[in-house]
């Protein structure tokens, strides 16, 4: 066998084969779900039949249950109309914000560049005891609004600090050549320094739009009626009554339920890998 | 360095004519204060309602007996008296150091592991990266429900594999066993914040200048002396971030512990973040709970702290 040959094989057992357990760890569960949502539940309760597998035929049943018998699709469109609505608030604001924090030199500047991280430092759960009562006094309990009006207040620090420092990965002058045409600041924001930093703006979109997805604690806390539940708390309200848990039918919405943020993260994985770096390095 | 090329005569007119532009430059960062104040405003009146005023009003809670539906009154440090006496909180207080410093070393150990293996993998690159990746974009709520079926008692697909590797021969009590419960939610805590550790230190790695171990290399040293010597030291502003970053968020968990094991058995489980939902929205008790969801305050005191100065180090290094 040539050298390269023998290279080859090397990697195999030196980075391959020890890579393995943590694929499997990551994915398993992610498998698991998908088999478990199409298993018939005769299958599915029988404790001597292998759970890795469908051996008795695939069935779509869980799925029409969610479909028919739940508020699923309600969830859904909840989830998507509660995470489109901070996504864009949050993504104007922290551009707004990160605009003048990276170009600007103002009094007050670094003080609110320091607010900025530590509001994004702050947990959820630190909080939601307190904004309960606030949302209560705006009158916003038991609406889709309470999270659209909440969910920025982690997504809009999250956003300027990644903005703030793709916005100074662009060099100055392309703008100052701008302003010496006479541009005035808001016009080379606008026309100059957006359109290069698109790609910084769809990974604060993403994010937001991920983050807002998957949130839990607010969904759970803020709304209570089923019909106005999110996808991620809503599961909880219909599929589990009392002591019988319809498994196969919570998986199905796990399943549904990842999709979308899956979907995004397969056609964008250099956006969400870049977003996870700038969260800590830099 | 343009400057430098050009003969001295024409360096000096550039010079000159760079002054003009740079001053009217000036005056236009002067006038982009009210303008910076205009942007800033809707992030800055946000965070003032809905960050520093909760925030403000959970310190009232706490000094307070305020009960769902009642504002109540001022009781100075009570609420912290009582919980520091009571035994479920001293619980909890045990159960947040245990998970966190469990969650935290497994994740440090197999981040770092996994980094080092993603750094050198060549093929398939993008394909085992997304992959090992996932656990960190999908919905945590719904991939802890996985882990609750995987579980389960009676059908816990562990526990058939378990048996029919014959480790075991009957089913092992995940979930109502207290201290396998916390096992159990260390471990989906893991499974989640893993990809965080492994993407960042990786970013760390690949920031590290190849000289430094062809350096070592030539001095002779091993694999392991190269990790030890060069790749642990460079990395450690990187490791701490990560590591007080995920402190944080670690400390602070809710939906794991909530869809798994809702604080139970015995409270064995019970964090801060679950803790304070259950005294503060399920038994009404506002005041005792915010007491118990300040106790991750000075852990994030803490953390910004030196995130601060870590950053400031970074850039006076730069």
């Amino acid at each position: 066998m040539n050298r390269r040959g023998r290279r080859a094989w090397r990697s195999v057992f030196t980075l391959y084969l020890p890579v393995t357990p943590f694929v499997l760890f990551a994915l398993f569960p992610l498998y698991f779900m998908f088999v478990t949502s199409l298993k018939k539940n005769s299958e599915l309760y029988d404790p001597t039949s292998i759970p890795f597998l469908i051996r008795r035929g695939v069935t779509f049943g869980h799925y029409q249950l969610l479909s028919g018998d739940t508020l699923f699709w309600s969830w859904f469109l909840n989830s998507l109309l509660v995470s489109l609505g901070a996504t864009i608030v949050s993504v104007v604001l922290g551009i707004l914000a990160a605009y003048p924090l990276a170009r600007l030199r103002f009094p007050g500047g670094d003080s609110f560049g320091v607010a900025i991280f530590v509001t994004y430092l702050v947990p959820p759960s630190l909080l939601f005891l307190p904004l309960t009562t606030v949302v209560n006094r705006l009158g916003l309990s038991d609406s889709l609004w309470s999270l659209v009006v909440t969910y920025p207040t982690f997504l809009v620090p999250f956003c300027t600090w990644l903005l703030m420092g793709y916005f100074r990965t662009v060099p100055r002058e392309i703008e100052e050549c701008a302003m010496l045409d006479g541009c005035g600041r808001v016009q080379t924001m606008l026309r100059i320094l957006l359109p290069v930093a698109v790609p910084g703006v769809i990974c604060a979109a993403l994010f937001a739009f991920t983050l807002s997805w998957n949130e839990f604690l607010y969904a759970l806390v803020f709304v209570s009626p089923a019909e106005l539940k999110t996808m991620t708390v809503g599961v909880f309200s219909e599929l589990i009554r009392g002591d019988i848990y319809y498994w196969g039918g919570l998986m199905a919405v796990a399943f549904i339920g990842s999709l979308p943020i899956v979907i995004a993260y397969v056609f964008f994985l250099d956006y969400y890998v870049s977003g996870l770096t700038a969260g800590a390095v830099k | 360095m343009r400057l430098r090329t050009l003969n001295g005569e024409v360096a000096k007119i550039a010079a000159a004519r760079g002054d003009a532009p740079s001053r009217s430059l000036a005056d236009v960062f002067s006038r982009d204060t009210p303008l910076a104040y205009t942007f800033i405003a809707p992030a800055f009146l946000l965070l003032l309602f809905l960050v520093a005023y909760p925030f403000a009003l959970s310190l009232w809670f706490s000094l307070s007996d305020a009960r769902v539906g009642e504002s109540g009154s001022f009781i100075g440090l009570d609420n912290f008296r009582r919980l520091l006496g009571s035994s479920i909180f001293l619980q909890t207080l045990q159960n947040s150091l245990v998970f966190t410093a469990a969650a935290l070393g497994a994740k440090t150990v197999l981040g770092m592991a996994l980094a080092l293996l993603l750094f050198r993998i060549a093929r398939f690159k993008r394909l085992i990266r997304g992959a090992v990746l996932l656990p960190f974009i999908v919905p945590t709520a719904l991939s802890t429900l996985v882990w609750w079926w995987m579980f389960e008692p009676l059908y816990s697909v562990v526990n058939w594999t378990l048996k029919a590797l014959h480790v075991v021969n009957r089913d092992i009590p995940w979930l109502p066993d207290p201290y396998l419960a916390m096992f159990t939610v260390i471990l989906v805590n893991t499974w989640r914040g893993l990809p965080f550790f492994a993407i960042t230190i990786l970013a760390g790695l690949v920031a590290i200048p190849r000289e430094m171990y062809e350096a070592a290399e030539s001095d002779g040293a091993g694999p392991i002396a190269r990790f030890w010597y060069v790749t642990v030291p460079l990395l450690k502003p990187v490791l701490a971030v990560v590591i007080l970053f995920s402190a944080i968020f670690t400390l602070a968990d809710f939906n794991i512990v909530y869809v798994l094991t809702k604080g139970g058995p015995m409270n064995m489980t019970h964090l801060f973040a679950t803790y304070s939902f259950a005294l503060g929205l399920q038994s009404g008790q506002i005041g005792q709970g915010a007491a118990v969801s300040l106790f991750l305050f000075p852990i994030l005191l803490a953390v910004v702290f030196t995130q601060l100065r870590l950053v400031r180090k970074a850039t006076t290094y730069e």
